[in-house]
Parts: structure tokens; sequence; C-alpha cells
């Protein structure tokens, strides 16, 4: 890890560097930048933005739960608690031929009420309520570490079955018809984005995660011809996004996410108003 | 077209209920290997029912079995699917090489083209005019170019039966006729069977080997005149 900070003072000379909790947020938004975006190239595309929304409040639930079991346990019930949200989201979406939009809706508001009435009954709501816009300069350096894990799995994950994961995007029925095992896919995909939402859900905060998702997706499908610069611009506009904004929080006391947030919104509506040109 | 007659996809006993209302009830009939097999009936009366439950899609009784009569034994069926739509929106950032390997290949799409991959790909749309296309945008396709994309997927590998649901818009006249062209080519060249659900009688008439008329259950099947001809298709669609 020191080796890591020296590397990042040499080649990154300014004064915010020279503290080790910006030096860790750096490495943060590095990580995690890049895993969201290409999580959001399929959200995007699937239309999922409202499921990862949903996703996200359950975080709160799961913190709930969490601080009742205590904070030795927290990480784990959280990861439990995400998997089966997860699971059961995706069950109840496809069993429901109306109104997707209405259960996730309905489960959503569950999450968020329970995980709060859980809270308060607790009495940690103030120690918690921290969660719903994050903190990133908190990060330590075991959470980085987990970061690392996640971001190297998350994209052997992406790398394997991502064909599988478009294929079924694109119509089920025919990815079916080619042998590709959609039910499994579909909740493998949707509990690598509820435990990714966990893992990074205490920093980011649950107002702002689903747009740290879903915009730099959404500003690359603006302009992107192919899947290849889907994923390069999404990842890119994250990435800048994300250094950038932590780089002027610093200087202007502004929260990070928020500031991340407000330049992938600028970099949304630069690429949308460039999407005509592009398309012609 | 005669057919080899050696090979020959058995339908048997197909009934699907729905929360208890019977959707489709002992649906049963033969597609044999060349012959261009096309479904019709009205709206509802369970065509598309019939092919979800073909591609196992939705829970079914009854069963799909596939003989080689030349080994005279039943093998594993290999289906291929031509969908009637798809989840791609204009200017969504996928090229038709994208979806194809997607479908094909495990081979990121998202990272560099894998060069014989592309190729490979090139060479499977020749087949259908439309090797192209294969660096346009998917959702910028005409009905008839994507037509013909998606039955270059559905084809490779080569199936023994082919299930086409005919998309109701989008694809103007000439595109139509080339496209039953090119389905009449295939089942002669690979000695495929077809089963189509069409929504437009007039090419059932001209391309049709055999008609099945489906309302919950097989009304009438035969050739083209034998159904045509039938009271029971005259109860259906009345004096054409």
């Amino acid at each position: 890890m020191d080796i890591i900070y020296n590397i990042l003072e040499t080649i990154l000379p300014f004064e915010f560097m020279q503290y080790a909790f910006m030096k860790n947020a750096f490495l943060a938004i590095l990580l995690v930048s890049p895993i969201f975006a290409i999580l959001g190239t399929m959200i995007v595309n699937n239309k999922m933005a409202f499921f990862s929304d949903a996703l996200g409040h359950s975080a709160l639930t799961g913190i709930a739960i969490g601080s009742i079991l205590g904070i030795s346990n927290m990480n784990i019930s959280m990861f439990i608690f995400a998997v089966i949200f997860a699971i059961l989201l995706n069950l109840v979406k496809n069993k429901t031929s109306y109104g997707a939009d209405t259960i996730i809706s309905v489960f959503s508001s569950i999450a968020i009420a329970l995980g709060l009435a859980i809270l308060a009954q607790s009495g940690s709501f103030n120690k918690y309520s921290s969660y719903l816009v994050g903190d990133i300069l908190s990060i330590s350096k075991t959470e980085i570490i987990y970061l690392f894990i996640a971001f190297i799995l998350v994209f052997i994950f992406w790398g394997k079955l991502f064909n599988k994961l478009n294929a079924i995007s694109i119509n089920p029925v025919l990815a079916k018809s080619k042998g590709i095992n959609v039910k499994l896919l579909d909740n493998m995909f949707a509990i690598i984005i509820a435990v990714m939402v966990m893992i990074s859900i205490r920093w980011v905060g649950i107002l702002l995660i689903n747009s740290m998702m879903i915009l730099p997706a959404a500003s690359s499908r603006n302009i992107a011809k192919n899947m290849r610069s889907y994923h390069a611009y999404s990842i890119i506009f994250a990435l800048f996004s994300g250094i950038v904004g932590l780089i002027i929080s610093y200087y202007t006391n502004i929260p990070t996410a928020p500031m991340i947030v407000i330049l992938s919104g600028i970099i949304y509506f630069i690429t949308f108003g460039a999407r005509k040109v592009v398309n012609k | 077209m005669e057919a080899c007659g050696l090979h020959c996809t058995k339908i048997e006993n197909i009934s699907v209920k729905i929360e208890n209302q019977t959707i489709l009830k002992d649906v049963t009939f033969d597609v044999h290997c060349g012959e261009l097999t096309m479904i019709i009936g009205k709206n509802g009366a369970g065509k598309s029912t019939l092919l979800k439950a073909l591609l196992n899609e939705i829970e079914h009784t009854g069963k799909v079995e596939f003989i080689d009569m030349k080994e005279n034994k039943n093998k594993k069926i290999k289906i291929g699917y031509v969908p009637q739509s798809l989840n791609i929106e204009r200017n969504m950032p996928t090229s038709v090489y994208d979806m194809f390997a997607s479908y094909i290949s495990d081979k990121p799409v998202f990272f560099r083209k894998d060069v014989e991959l592309y190729k490979k790909i090139k060479e499977c749309l020749k087949t259908f005019g439309a090797d192209k296309l294969i660096d346009n945008r998917v959702g910028n396709l005409s009905g008839g170019e994507l037509q013909r994309i998606l039955l270059s997927i559905a084809t490779y590998p080569i199936p023994n039966l082919l299930i086409l649901d005919e998309p109701v818009s989008g694809v103007d006249r000439n595109g139509t006729r080339d496209f039953y062209e090119i389905l009449s080519k295939l089942k002669d060249k690979y000695d495929m069977s077809i089963i189509l659900v069409s929504h437009d009688l007039e090419l059932v008439k001209k391309f049709a080997d055999k008609v099945v008329l489906l309302d919950k259950e097989v009304k009438k099947q035969g050739t083209v005149n034998e159904v045509f001809e039938s009271n029971e298709f005259k109860d259906c669609f009345g004096n054409i």
C-alpha cells in the first residue's frame, strides 16, 4: 500500500495528494468508477435504471439489519441481504406481466421504510444518516483492498459473460434458443449490482449511488456507435468526473459525491447536444 | 419440392394452461424436412403461445420429438429462432457484429474486434446478402435488413427446425418477397424444417407447403388448398 502511495505522490505532486485520506479517496475512485461505468452500460440498455435505484435503496435496510446484528457482522449481513433482495426483486419482476415499475417501487419503498424504522428503533439513526449522502474521504485502507478484489472479480465476470448478458438484453427468447441460461445470468447480474452498491454505499451515499451508475453510461450511449466505444466513453466519463469531482470538492468544500454527479450531469447534456452531430 | 422424408419433427399433444385458462389444447402435427409449415389463425388463437411452448419458454405438457429415420432414432433437436422484434432502439450502440458475436461467441464484444470472428460473421451474413451491414447499428436497420440478419443468426449453426415469428410491420412488400425466397432456398439447401407464424394469408397461399389452422387446437391441417377450401377455414376467416 505504501508503495502505491509513493507512486501517487510522485506522479501527482499536488498539495491535496499529501493527505492519506485524499490518496485513499483517489484510489477508490480509480477502482469504483470503471466498475460502475461498465455495469451501467448494461443497466441502461436493459432499461433497469429504476431497478438499480431500488437496489440502492435496499442498502438502507441492509445497513439497519447489520446495525442490529452488531458491527462485526455488518458487512456479511449487508451482503446477504443484498443478494436476497436482488433475487427476490428479479423474481417478482419476471412473474408479473403488468407494470414492473410499480412492483419495483413497492419494494424500494418498503426497503427504505424498513431501514429507517429499524435504525430509529435501535437509536442509531443519526449515526447512520451519513449513509444518505456518503463520505468518500472516510474510506479506509481495508476498504480499498475490498474494492480492489471487487474490481478484479467484476472485470473477470464482465469479460467472461458480457456477450451472454448482451444477448439476453437484445432478446431473451433468442438467447435461450442459443442455449444461454437466461434466469441464472439475470440473477447473477442483479446480485453483482447489489453487491457493488453495498460495498460502495457508505461513501457514495444512497441518494447518489444510482446516478454514478447511470450517468456515465447514459452519456456514452448518446454518442457511441458500438459496444467498444460505448464502454470506452463510459469509463472515460466516469473516471473524468470522479477525479475532477474529487479535486474540486477538496478546494471548494462541496461534498465529493454530489460534485461527481454534477459533473456527470454536465457531461450528459454535452453529449446529448453532440448526439445530433455524431448521428447526423 | 419433394421432402427427403428422412427427418421428421413430431409435435405431440402440446397443451398450455395459464391460470386455469386453456390457451392450447392437444396441438399435434408433424413437420417434415424441406417443408415450410405455416401456422395461421385469428388474433388470440394461440399462435405465439405455441411458438413459446416449442421453444420451451413457457410451461406446457406434450412433447417435441425429432426423428432421424435414416438412423431410426430420436435425436436432440436443434432449434433456430427468428423473433418478431428486438429490444433495441434507434441509435443504440450495438452494431450488427456486436449482436451476432454476442449470440455465437464468448469473446467480449466490448473489447477489441476479433478478426477471425469478424470474418466468420461476415461469411454468415453474406449468405443472406447482408455482409455490408456488419458495422451498422442494429437500431438503424430497415425491417427487411434486420430480418435477414436475424435469419443468419438463427441459422448459425444450421438447426434442424427453424421457427419464425413473422413481423407484423416494418417490412415492405419487396422485402417480404425477398425474405420468402431466402426461406425457400434455405429449406432446399439445408433440408431444414421451417415453422412460420404468419399474419398474411396471401403469402401463405403463395409460399406454404403445409398449413396448420390454429384456434386453441388444430382445426385443420394439410396443403394450402385443403385448408383454404375447408369449412373450418371459412368459419375462421369468412370467404376470401
